[in-house]
């Protein structure tokens, strides 16, 4: 197989940000019946060390395809687009604000006195504002070759949906540390 | 448990060439062997009909004593009798002396990342004491089935690091076992159950054992069985609760709490009624105690139930918080876990099931012997790996249980793989150099969740040779990092613009390099007056035997994808092994298994490639 084959091809699915994901699962356990080193424990050491690549490539392209974000990204790179995430964060000025207050309001929450109730408000928010972006993602995504500004448009919207994936991490490390100081 | 009788169509081997295979538990405190006996796992005994065997090993002048004579001199000759050496596998010597006088051995300070214990025998690792307990539970699978082993699965903690997976790995190399899989004692319990209930859905294992514990949300699938989330603790288990239990009896005795007061005997001693006393009460509610002390007097009291919970509450509470952790990387509720399934030892504890059910909302599933399940499953999967029955129906895909990442500036680590990814997995970095005319870098990989280096435990550094001399800067250096499904790390470079593979030295921080197991290895057949190069070219032998017999599989089924020309290509360096491995040069049969090895190339990849078009041909939406 060429190193050229995209995720998609190699779960023989059309390009298309809407997945079936029970469909996505089917296929990744069919593929790695295959390909799992498990299955090579007899053969020969190159054949041993190519079903462990190709075990980990089906495992990436599995998480990818899995994540909207990450398969949205993906598409994008297909079509060219190039990500340089450190230089790349030239996001609008009001999604910026917004992030930043959320930000606050999980750093302060340890002089909260109910601080528990007050992240599972900020972790809700942090969901539905997930949920508006993917929405935006699909709808933008739906066209099959996009222009430069549409590109530019999804780009932005996965920057903003790393954004809130990374504050949704942190939320959830803060429940950690919350529920174990318990 | 009931087992599976798969028949063997394809590549399955003939009757006579039955593999004997074995799954091992190699637990803190005990060690199981387990094997398919005409389709069914059985535990296999040693000669006095006992199935396990305490993980204890006795060093005295002339010999090494394992297992149960060696766990009732214990008290004895505290000193040279090492016990749950598990929790040392992988361990630095400050991770030890973080465990407190506990165990009360004799470290030497050597020049090893390895700690050694110091015993009449003279100093020995970990690794060495394990293998020891390896040995013993091979001799007993050679004398119970009448011949030697042609592979082990050997189980390990889910939680266990890359250093304590590799620990494991060189324990058995060191016992001369050919370890084919360290397979993660949770997934085996989980395969047990999933074959014997046939169930199917979202499963949780639960599993205390005498020094570790872990918990793993898997789903179960028509025979996939698929880790969602794993989490745990390597420093955790029943020895705790003996401990608490130890330290209990002693203010009750009046015994001075400091414990460099108390002699290695007296200590041992306590910790064995310690133990007694918590088994007494899994089935009662009171446990009489009689403690024999340093000066020859006694001291005798009771623990009655109610005070031995309340000594382990916060030990037992410890365990839920991996538990809900789990939860949450697997991106489930509690309410969604169809069973919980209890392994360990330690899951026998009243307070334990109690707790377990509290927080799962469910009785938690008992009925499985805790002790043996680990190595019989690891049996089963041992006999599918060498090949004596087709595992078409198995496949078992687990995850790395802690997040890898390097060293950047400032001491902060960077996450290259996150935890709970399934493997293998395999992950590139890209680097360069910072001065000009560069050609070496070093890399400091490092296993953990935490951002700071000092916080992370250290897995080793990697140092680059041979990067081609550029200006600085122009140099793309790609860095592999590679977790294969034992979950072992390893590490492959190259220089991107010229193609240039770099050299790699690996410096373990908690494990042997290869020239210190060879050494080892060198010296145990030494030892045995064995002849050094003709056990090599027996094992060459062996290896040039299995790779002849892999590829006549492989061509018989998919010789039609290769030419005339091609076919003999491989053909010739076929027949050149096959003379060759009947003669006595080492060296040219290694060049031959190589040269063959080249030659089969394009057919391997062929090979693959074709088996991922069969396997989703005809797949369709509606197929569940």
């Amino acid at each position: 197989m060429a190193q050229t084959q995209t995720h998609f091809e190699l779960f023989e699915l059309p390009v298309s940000f809407d997945i079936d994901l029970q469909d996505l699962s089917q296929r990744y356990r069919k593929l790695q019946r295959v390909v799992h080193p498990d299955k090579f424990a007899n053969a020969s050491d190159r054949e041993r060390r190519l079903s462990v690549d190709k075990a980990a490539t089906v495992n990436d392209a599995y998480q990818i395809l899995k994540s909207p974000q990450r398969r949205a990204r993906y598409m994008l790179e297909l079509q060219f687009v190039s990500f340089d995430d450190e230089k790349d964060m030239a996001l609008d000025p009001a999604f910026l604000m917004e992030q930043i207050e959320l930000r606050e309001a999980l750093e302060e929450l340890n002089h909260d006195s109910d601080p528990i109730s007050s992240l599972n408000q900020i972790m809700a928010d942090i969901k539905k504002r997930i949920t508006a972006v993917l929405d935006e993602i699909r709808e933008n995504l739906g066209q099959a070759q996009l222009d430069d500004m549409q590109k530019n448009n999804v780009k932005q919207l996965v920057h903003k949906m790393q954004f809130l994936n990374k504050l949704q991490q942190e939320a959830e490390y803060q429940e950690e540390n919350l529920l174990d100081a318990l | 448990m009931a087992l599976l009788q798969i028949s063997e169509p394809g590549q399955s081997t003939n009757p006579h060439e039955h593999r004997l295979a074995a799954g091992i538990d190699l637990g803190t405190t005990n060690s199981l062997i387990a094997s398919v006996k005409s389709g069914k796992a059985e535990i296999l005994n040693d000669e006095q009909g006992s199935d396990t065997l305490p993980s204890v090993v006795r060093y005295t002048a002339n010999k090494i004593i394992v297992g149960t004579d060696a766990k009732s001199a214990a008290a004895k000759d505290p000193l040279n009798t090492i016990s749950s050496v598990k929790r040392y596998m992988g361990r630095g010597l400050t991770d030890i002396k973080e465990l407190g006088g506990r165990r009360p051995y004799e470290f030497a300070e050597g020049d090893s990342a390895v700690p050694r214990i110091r015993t009449v025998a003279g100093d020995v690792s970990p690794i060495e004491v394990s293998a020891e307990i390896l040995k013993s539970l091979k001799s007993r699978a050679e004398a119970a089935l009448g011949d030697s082993l042609t592979g082990v699965v050997i189980t390990v903690p889910a939680y266990f690091d890359d250093a304590q997976r590799q620990a494991t790995k060189d324990a058995g190399k060191l016992a001369g076992l050919n370890v084919l899989r360290l397979l993660n004692e949770p997934t085996a319990a989980a395969v047990a159950y999933g074959l014997d209930k046939k169930a199917e859905g979202v499963i949780a294992v639960y599993d205390l054992g005498g020094g570790t514990f872990d918990i793993s949300i898997l789903r179960l699938h028509k025979g996939v069985f698929e880790v969602m989330a794993t989490a745990g603790d390597t420093t955790l288990g029943g020895d705790d609760f003996d401990y608490v239990i130890a330290k209990w009896i002693m203010q009750q005795a009046g015994i001075n709490e400091t414990e460099k007061d108390i002699s290695h005997h007296q200590m041992r001693r306590l910790m064995r009624d310690a133990c007694a006393a918590k088994e007494t009460l899994s089935n009662m509610d009171s446990a009489e105690l009689n403690i024999e002390l340093d000066d020859g007097s006694n001291w005798s009291g009771h623990l009655t139930l109610d005070v031995f919970n309340e000594l382990i509450t916060l030990l037992v509470q410890k365990t839920l918080l991996p538990c809900r952790r789990a939860l949450r990387d697997a991106g489930i509720d509690a309410s969604e876990i169809k069973s919980v399934v209890m392994v360990g030892g330690s899951t026998r504890v009243p307070q334990v099931r109690d707790k377990v059910a509290d927080f799962f909302q469910q009785q938690p599933l008992t009925d499985i012997n805790p002790d043996t399940v680990v190595s019989m499953c690891a049996a089963i999967q041992a006999d599918v790996l060498v090949g004596n029955k087709s595992g078409d129906d198995l496949l078992l895909l687990d995850v790395i249980p802690l997040s890898l990442g390097l060293e950047t500036m400032g001491g902060l680590v960077e996450k290259v793989i996150s935890r709970n990814t399934t493997i293998p997995v395999a992950r590139a970095q890209d680097f360069t150099t910072f001065k000009d005319g560069q050609t070496a870098m070093s890399i400091h990989a490092l296993q953990g969740e935490r951002e700071l280096v000092s916080d992370c435990r250290s897995l080793g550094r990697f140092t680059l040779h041979d990067i081609p001399s550029m200006v600085a800067g122009a140099a793309r250096i790609r860095i592999t990092f590679q977790v294969d499904a034992d979950g072992l790390l390893s590490v492959t470079a190259r220089e991107e613009t010229t193609g240039v593979e770099s050299g790699i030295e690996v410096k373990p921080s908690y494990g042997l390099t290869d020239t210190e197991i060879e050494t080892m290895l060198r010296d145990s057949i030494e030892h045995a007056e064995d002849d050094v190069t003709a056990r090599m070219l027996r094992e060459q032998q062996v290896e040039a035997e299995r790779v002849l017999e892999a590829l006549q599989a492989a061509l018989a089924d998919d010789g039609g994808l290769l030419n005339a020309a091609e076919r003999k290509q491989i053909d010739v360096a076929a027949n050149k092994l096959s003379e060759l491995s009947n003669g006595n040069e080492l060296r040219a049969i290694k060049d031959a298994i190589t040269e063959l090895d080249k030659a089969a190339t394009e057919f391997v990849a062929r090979r693959m490639d074709g088996s991922i078009k069969k396997a989703l041909a005809g797949h369709n939406v509606n197929e569940f």
